[in-house]
């Protein structure tokens, strides 16, 4: 069956809004031929991945649609890039590949999106409301839009993402639609410890356990705290969407999507998975790739952080100088916000580097470490061991800070003990 | 008759290579010279250019299409990929090669395709359908109209 199509979006396929849109609308409606899709629909947002340089074939694509007269068609903000413009001196790369990555950055901002250079567009004012359907890519973003915001975007990424963004259409496929939104599996929290609950540690984890469970699946988590923060949600997702290809979770009682566990389900019978604490423990332990002991610097931060989580950090830190380099992802308008608040200075001066508009583990910005690289992100765990060629050792935010300071791993291991 | 489906069009023809596992091209493929380089894949060390690349689908980083989109420019793609499953990151790699070098591999779903490693095989996929055929053992053919 081929796709039904609008006169709008014929009048596109013929070039009625210019070269870049018509090849645009070609990438859409073939798309939706491979998804199966009966027809388009509108959407009212974009975020775009696209603008994080990997090769050639990216920066041709981005560059040929800037060259037919590219403007976006609804508004559109933008992921990470490869380069930290805010602080280029941190670069340490390849200055060939650096060029590349500037002119793609460039090119995305020329057509139009929003240079916000943040893999966390869930932090700006502007985010979509429930029920709105948007075009975003970025893994942890995707699964936070479907999950946290109850607004509906199937897994966009590289390419699709700005075609999207240029004709405002997608195809009516994935989460985009009712019934691939309700829970598969039912994830019971079984005798986790008040203590843990309470702590930024579990959801990392969790979340990486639920990635390597769940595969693609959407889950339902029975067992979260009520007040769950957006953070720990962040930390949760973006882990899942790592270790797996989750695009969506229900928490019940904390996501907008599951007040019940029927509401999640859609009242079916479905797959139950228990976690205990025993269980959580061994996916920490495959999260980290070493034995805790030395410690060459702190990544935090990934997903950016949050204002709140960079006024945790200050507080966490006290007065206190780092004693191995810590360095924190935020995107650039948290910053500013920051800024405002006084908390860079304060930060960088007890040692603290903070780094925008990319992160730490896709990016050569980190100085040489010598040493272990501690983390409170899954995420960061499980990506930068391949491109780093570091090790990592996973802990909670607490847990990160002090060992910086100390200047070597210090994990609290009573936090893991049986309820 | 195995249930067959074009997700991009094309013809193509090679020696097979079947893998074990799903892979990802993004981390798991060297776009400059289509050796698989995730260390924790069964076939790592394999080279997929101008192969039969037959897997049950593709796994994880939606920058795989980006990956396969620069195989394919640089001549160190399979010459065509066989799917158990649809796959909108590798389709979408193909489909953006043909728009940006006007060449691309075809792209094709089967539920079966009984072919082996190193069984030589054609593949033709069109809007009304796919054939692949294998010289293998048992001259598999999947073809729906």
């Amino acid at each position: 069956m081929p796709v039904e199509l609008t006169e709008g979006d014929r009048a596109v396929l013929r070039g009625e809004r210019g070269e870049a849109a018509a090849l645009a609308m070609r990438i859409v409606v073939e798309m939706a031929g491979v998804s199966a899709a009966e027809r388009l629909i509108d959407v009212t947002s974009a975020h775009v991945d696209g603008c994080l340089y990997h090769g050639v074939a990216g920066l041709e694509f981005a560059e040929r649609l800037v060259a037919g007269g590219a403007r976006v068609a609804v508004p559109t903000t933008l992921n990470v890039g490869a380069l930290d413009l805010l602080h280029p001196d941190r670069y340490r790369g390849d200055p060939g590949v650096a060029a590349n990555a500037r002119r793609q950055m460039d090119a995305y901002v020329a057509m139009g999106c929003r240079p916000t250079w943040t893999c966390a567009p869930y932090q700006l004012p502007e985010r979509p409301a429930f029920g709105q359907h948007v075009a975003w890519a970025e893994s942890n973003a995707i699964v936070f839009c479907n999950s946290v915001l109850g607004a509906r975007t199937d897994r966009y990424g590289d390419f699709i993402d700005i075609c999207a963004a240029l004709t405002g259409r997608v195809p009516l496929a994935g989460l985009h639609r009712d019934e691939a939104r309700r829970a598969r599996l039912v994830v019971t929290l079984e005798g986790i410890s008040e203590r843990l609950l309470a702590s930024d540690s579990l959801y990392p984890v969790l979340g990486h356990l639920l990635g390597r469970e769940a595969g693609s699946e959407v889950a339902a988590i029975v067992g979260l705290p009520a007040d769950t923060s957006e953070d720990r949600m962040k930390a949760l997702g973006a882990a899942a969407a790592s270790s797996g290809s989750v695009a969506m979770v229900h928490a019940v009682g904390v996501t907008p999507e599951a007040p019940t566990l029927e509401a999640a389900t859609g009242g079916e019978e479905v797959r139950e998975l228990r976690v205990t604490t025993a269980r959580l423990r061994a996916f920490r332990d495959e999260l980290s790739t070493v034995a805790p002991e030395r410690l060459g610097a702190v990544s935090v931060g990934t997903p950016h952080a949050s204002l709140a989580e960079l006024e945790r950090l200050a507080g966490l830190l006290g007065t206190d100088e780092v004693a191995v380099p810590l360095y924190v992802n935020v995107g650039r308008e948290v910053l500013a916000a920051a800024e405002g608040r006084g908390l860079v200075p304060r930060l960088e001066a007890l040692g603290v580097r903070v780094v925008s508009d990319t992160c730490t583990y896709i990016s050569p910005v980190m100085d040489e470490v010598s040493g272990p690289v501690m983390t409170d992100s899954a995420k960061w765990a499980w990506y930068a061991p391949a491109n780093l060629g570091v090790d990592v050792v996973i802990g909670g935010l607490e847990e990160c800070v002090r060992s910086a300071v100390a200047g070597r791993v210090l994990l609290d291991e009573a936090l893991w003990a049986d309820a | 008759m195995p249930e067959a489906r074009t997700l991009v069009a094309g013809t193509a023809r090679g020696r097979a290579l079947v893998l074990d596992e799903p892979l990802s091209f993004w981390g798991g493929v060297d776009p400059a010279t289509g050796d698989i380089i995730d260390a924790r894949h069964p076939q790592h060390g394999a080279n997929v250019a101008g192969r039969i690349l037959v897997m049950r689908t593709g796994r994880g980083s939606s920058s795989s299409s980006s990956v396969l989109a620069e195989a394919i420019r640089g001549g160190t793609a399979p010459a065509a990929i066989v799917l158990g499953e649809a796959d909108p990151i590798l389709a979408l790699g193909a489909i953006v090669a043909r728009e940006l070098f006007g060449t691309t591999i075809p792209v094709i779903v089967t539920a079966e395709s009984a072919l082996s490693t190193d069984d030589p095989a054609t593949v033709r996929a069109d809007e009304t359908g796919v054939e692949l055929r294998g010289r293998g053992r048992g001259h598999p053919t999947a073809r729906r109209g």
